[in-house]
């Protein structure tokens, strides 16, 4: 199995939302609602605050509970790799899905009734592009690749900076990693 | 202190501001899967017990609301998808790993099973019926079939409807990522409140006396067991994760409150539990018919408000709209 992973530098982002834009325009999201979105978190107390931005979006887990937990097979896994992905033919609008994601990342429920979740732009990935998101960034603080190439940048820098993914705990091993 | 905030509108309607995507479709599919199971066991029950005379009504006619109650179900669960014409998509594969998929099928099972039961005492329950069915070579002889293995069926329906039950909390509890409903217990506490709202509807309908007053002592012991598994799936809870500990806090000063305590508690486990303790030792049977009600609100009240509460918990929290408060909590010294 490919191990897709997004690698995005917290050091870099400046919360622009560019990577929402994008994704919107590349992929028609249905207007009002969106694949990924941006976070600001900030912590500390008064004057001593430190704030992240994160861009957030389905992690293509390596244990997607989204995917155990379809009845139906129409949420799968593209061609041996962790891209999740719906099968809107299979899709019975049923929400398990929505509702087995810890990271509440399955947020789409397109208008005509099915599953709209990101795909890490998987018809950009199959000829060898980015995700929109990814190309779009102005301070290029995300980057994507595979983690089973060691040469890959996404592997370098998880070699070579700290980093952490959202809630660890959950089990799903999440395959978004931000830089810290 | 700690806030994250969502500086992109997300606004996604199922999971903005929490997620929300089940409504009463769902909680009353469960609420009537989980009768029908009850229906079904205790049919099956009381000819395995040959308690044809003492509990008539549930021995012989019972098994006939199975397959209607589970059709009201799951039509509430059909109005529930957003993709309706692909719901056949159910049946076209099976998923090991979804509860779902389980159910869908074990509903698949169930059918034929009470269509079954229903026939095996269709002769003694529904005679005025069963005589356009006698008319019939075939009629005749699809009868005569059940009723030879009345017993045989019975002991089938069993495990069966108590699977589906079971199935109707394994089907929340399956979910890691919503904490409220993340408990073993789910499975039995449904599958006994389930055989409890059973156990009402044959003392509310039921017209022996006898068959009545059977109908309550077995409610009464079910309660009894429910209110124990209520405890043990709080107690699972409060002993459990960061993310359960917080979760149970929608029933123990959240938004839950008051009607998982006064609505579901007490409206549908206390209160029918003294009336039917009144009626059975004799004080008073004034409010006989009240207990029964009682305990099928209550029932429903247990599906609706898990539904809620579980669909709320996450472990994901963002602030999605701008709030004064977040001001002040940047203020707060750390805990
Ligand atoms: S983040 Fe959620 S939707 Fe994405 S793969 Fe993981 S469990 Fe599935
Ligand atoms: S809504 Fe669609 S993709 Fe999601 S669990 Fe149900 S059938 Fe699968």
């Amino acid at each position: 199995m490919t191990r897709f992973a997004m690698v995005i530098d917290t050091r870099t982002c400046i919360g622009c939302g560019d990577c929402v834009v994008a994704c919107k325009t590349e992929n028609n999201v249905p207007e009002g609602l969106n694949r990924d979105w941006v976070v600001e978190a900030t912590s500390g107390t008064y004057p001593d605050l430190k704030t992240e931005f994160r861009s957030e979006r389905c992690n293509h887990c390596s244990n997607p509970t989204c995917v155990t937990l379809c009845p139906t097979g129409a949420s799968h896994l593209w061609k041996d790799t962790n891209i999740v992905l719906v099968e809107p033919e299979k899709c019975t609008g049923c929400k398990a899905c929505i509702a087995a994601c810890p990271y509440d990342a399955r947020l789409v429920m397109h208008p005509d009734g099915y599953i709209d979740k990101c795909t890490f732009c998987h018809h950009r990935v199959e000829k060898g592009m980015d995700p929109a998101c990814v190309s779009s960034c102005p301070t290029r603080c995300m980057h994507f690749g595979s983690l089973d190439d060691p040469s890959s940048e996404v592997s370098k820098l998880l070699k070579t900076r700290e980093y952490k993914v959202l809630s660890p705990e959950t089990g799903n091993e999440p395959n978004v990693y931000y830089l810290l | 202190m700690k806030e994250e905030l969502l500086v992109t509108a997300r606004g996604n309607e199922l999971i903005d501001p929490s997620l929300h995507i089940w409504t009463w479709e769902v909680a009353m599919y469960l609420f009537l899967g989980g009768l029908t199971a009850g229906v079904m066991v205790f049919a099956a029950l009381m000819t395995v017990l040959n308690k044809d005379e003492e509990a008539p009504f549930a021995a012989k006619r019972l098994a006939l609301l199975a397959p209607l109650v589970l059709s009201a179900g799951m039509t509430t669960l059909f109005l529930d998808l957003e993709h309706k014409l692909f719901v056949y998509r159910f049946y076209t594969s099976f998923q090991i790993t979804s509860p779902m998929s389980w159910g869908a099928w074990i509903l698949v099972v169930i059918y034929p099973i009470s269509i079954m039961q229903i026939l095996s005492t269709f002769r003694s329950g529904y005679g005025f019926f069963a005589g356009f069915a006698d008319r019939m070579t075939i009629g005749r002889e699809i009868l005569d079939f059940c009723e030879r293995y009345r017993r045989q069926i019975a002991m089938v329906a069993i495990p069966f409807a108590t699977a589906l039950g079971i199935y109707t909390g394994i089907l929340l509890s399956a979910f890691g990522a919503r904490p409220f409903w993340n408990s073993g217990v789910l499975g039995p506490l449904f599958l006994v409140s389930g055989m409890s709202t059973a156990a009402a509807l044959v003392a509310l309908i039921a017209r022996h006396h006898s068959e009545k007053a059977l109908f309550t002592r077995i409610d009464l012991g079910l309660i009894v067991v429910e209110i124990a598994l209520v405890a043990l799936f709080l107690i699972n809870l409060a002993t459990g994760t960061g993310q359960q500990i917080d979760a149970l806090q929608s029933v123990l000063g959240g938004p839950y409150t008051l009607v998982f305590w006064v609505l579901f508690v007490g409206i549908g486990l206390l209160i029918p539990l003294l009336l039917e303790t009144l009626e059975i030792t004799g004080v008073s049977k004034k409010l006989a018919m009240l207990a029964p009600i009682l305990v099928l609100f209550g029932g429903y009240a247990l599906r609706q408000i898990m539904l809620d509460a579980g669909q709320e918990s996450s472990w994901t929290h963002y602030d999605t709209q701008y709030n004064s408060e977040l001001l002040e909590r940047l203020h707060e010294e750390n805990p």
